[in-house]
């Protein structure tokens, strides 16, 4: 954008290119291409066996129109328990745990170890993956919900503590010294001063994590951690797609319903 | 609300009135309840036996778990080249079927805002609802165990997570831009080109780093339902209890996560 007008008048106009410099643009498009012919030539796919597979993938989609609810009524019904009882189970704890742990890693609330202890916590909470964390811990506790409990609570941590802690970080810093004015004592002044300004967010995003932690139940079956997903992981086994269709649609379902029930109380509360 | 009662003639502050506390107050004593019930229900169905016993179980894995087999590193690296192809490949397609749903979703470009829209929002609910090991269980029984079948799970997954941060931009966009182009008498697709995608491009690039950077972590578990990547060895490694190459393989997984990590911050960083 350094041509002056003089230069400009009476030259075509060209589009401005995203990337301004040339090189890095140039760099990134060949690289690109090239990483993209490598990785597509590494690839190998069995062409035989996908092209046998779009016959059942057909019955799959098939059976979204014609869905099997009844014959293992017990089995989802009793998966899908098991799946909320986690889901609330490990929300609640996920928030009591994640609010000091939140408070911890403001850099404007706590003194720099503290503040270095949380934010590790919070990375290693949001670096390991749930599933791993479920096979870790059903290792150590056993088959059942227990386990899958401990590991959405774990990830709850990650996810709440490091998204509280960035708003209460960006609080206004006022309100809160004017409770610090009156003589406020820190309890005091935290349940004042930060929380107010604070808890539209975090019921925000407490029911956000409540839909991704119902989400997540749903896998953590397959490693024995309980849940709607080992009802899943089994319908799919025994190729009885209309079960699997009806535990997805449940699961669908279920999402949307938490989705505009979340969509409904952070209107309200914002 | 703040509100002032009497309370032996003085009149002292309180933050709600006492209707508002007896609400909360039920509100609170309903949510224990059912935490209790669902604590209750967990407890019921664990061996609590085994959870005494887990610092034992824990450390005895740990002992076995250390040190890490670092020669078993050779066998790992084409495993990790295909997790990273898994990952950028499936964000690659999935950011190509995104952007047309994205712009069929969006209240401001919508062909049709009664018939169209609510089908785009479907597809979009209905893939981001359902986790890519799912989709991969669902791929993997369909056309097979490999790493294709990985890769079309994380795109299938991948589209109704972009799609909607995109759409979502693109209700965003200054509308005089946009109209500035039809005054020129722009046909609809050059009004989308140069009104509409100048001013959502740095939110895509933003969202297809983004959602690279959590593929890369998803794509590292795929394995474990035969979805190809390092996932495959670490479910080896579990199933024959060699612990000292899934304490390898686990470190090598959170170094790729924390890499990928540092990636898309610093790229986030440059293009918005």
């Amino acid at each position: 954008m350094s041509a002056t007008l003089e230069t400009r008048i009476g030259q075509p106009w060209k589009k401005p290119p995203f990337i301004k410099r040339p090189w890095l643009r140039w760099t990134l498009i060949i690289g690109g291409l090239l990483y993209f012919v490598v990785a597509m030539a590494s690839m190998e796919v069995n062409w035989a066996r996908v092209w046998q597979g779009l016959e059942r993938g057909g019955q799959f989609v098939l059976a979204f129109t014609n869905p099997d609810f009844t014959s293992r009524a017990t089995d989802i019904r009793e998966g899908l328990i098991e799946s909320a009882i986690m889901t609330v189970a490990a929300t609640v704890v996920g928030i009591a745990l994640s609010i000091p742990i939140a408070l911890g890693a403001a850099r404007n609330i706590a003194p720099l170890p503290v503040y270095l202890v949380c934010r590790g916590i919070v990375a290693l909470s949001r670096a390991l993956n749930e599933i791993i964390v479920a096979i870790l811990l059903v290792a150590i506790f056993g088959f059942g919900p227990l386990a899958g409990f401990l590991t959405l609570a774990f990830a709850s941590i990650g996810f709440l503590a490091k998204l509280l802690a960035e708003d209460i970080e960006d609080l206004d810093r006022s309100q809160a010294e004017a409770v610090k004015a009156t003589g406020g004592s820190w309890l005091q002044w935290i349940n004042y001063g930060v929380q107010p300004q604070v808890m539209p967010r975090l019921i925000g995003l407490s029911m956000y994590r409540l839909d991704i932690n119902f989400r997540e139940s749903a896998v953590l079956g397959l490693v024995g951690a309980g849940g709607i997903g080992a009802t899943l992981n089994t319908a799919f086994d025994r190729y009885e797609f209309d079960t699997a269709a009806a535990i997805l649609i449940i699961i669908i379902a279920v999402v949307m319903a938490l989705e505009y029930l979340s969509g409904i109380i952070r209107a309200r509360v914002q | 609300m703040p509100q002032v009662i009497a309370g032996d003639g003085s009149r002292i502050w309180m933050l709600r009135d006492r209707k508002a506390q007896f609400t909360r107050w039920a509100a609170w004593l309903v949510g224990t309840i059912i935490f209790l019930w669902c604590w209750q229900r967990i407890s019921e169905a664990t061996e609590w036996f085994f959870v005494w016993d887990a610092p034992r179980i824990a450390a005895d894995i740990g002992n076995r778990a250390m040190p890490p087999r670092w020669s078993y590193m050779d066998k790992l690296w084409a495993p990790l080249w295909d997790t990273l192809n898994i990952a950028t490949l499936g964000t690659f397609f999935a950011l190509i079927m995104a952007v047309p749903v994205a712009f069929l979703a969006a209240r401001n470009t919508t062909p049709s805002a009664l018939f169209i829209r609510p089908i785009a929002l479907l597809i979009i609910v209905s893939t981001r609802s359902i986790n890519s090991l799912i989709w991969a269980l669902l791929l993997v029984a369909i056309i097979g165990p490999g790493i294709f079948a990985g890769m079309v799970a994380i795109a299938i997954r991948s589209v109704g997570f972009c799609a909607k941060l995109l759409y979502e931009a693109i209700e965003e966009i200054d509308a005089k831009q946009v109209e500035a182009i039809i005054a020129t008498g722009a046909s609809r697709w050059q009004v989308m080109a140069y009104g509409i995608v100048p001013q959502i491009m740095p939110a895509f690039a933003g969202i297809a780093v983004f959602r690279w950077d959590i593929n890369i972590r998803e794509s590292t578990v795929l394995g474990l339902v035969g979805a190809g990547g390092i996932g495959l060895q670490l479910k080896g490694s579990l199933d024959t209890l060699a612990w000292p190459q899934v304490t390898l393989i686990l470190i090598v997984i959170f170094a790729t996560v924390i890499l990928s990590e540092w990636v898309s911050a610093k790229v986030r960083g440059a293009v918005i």
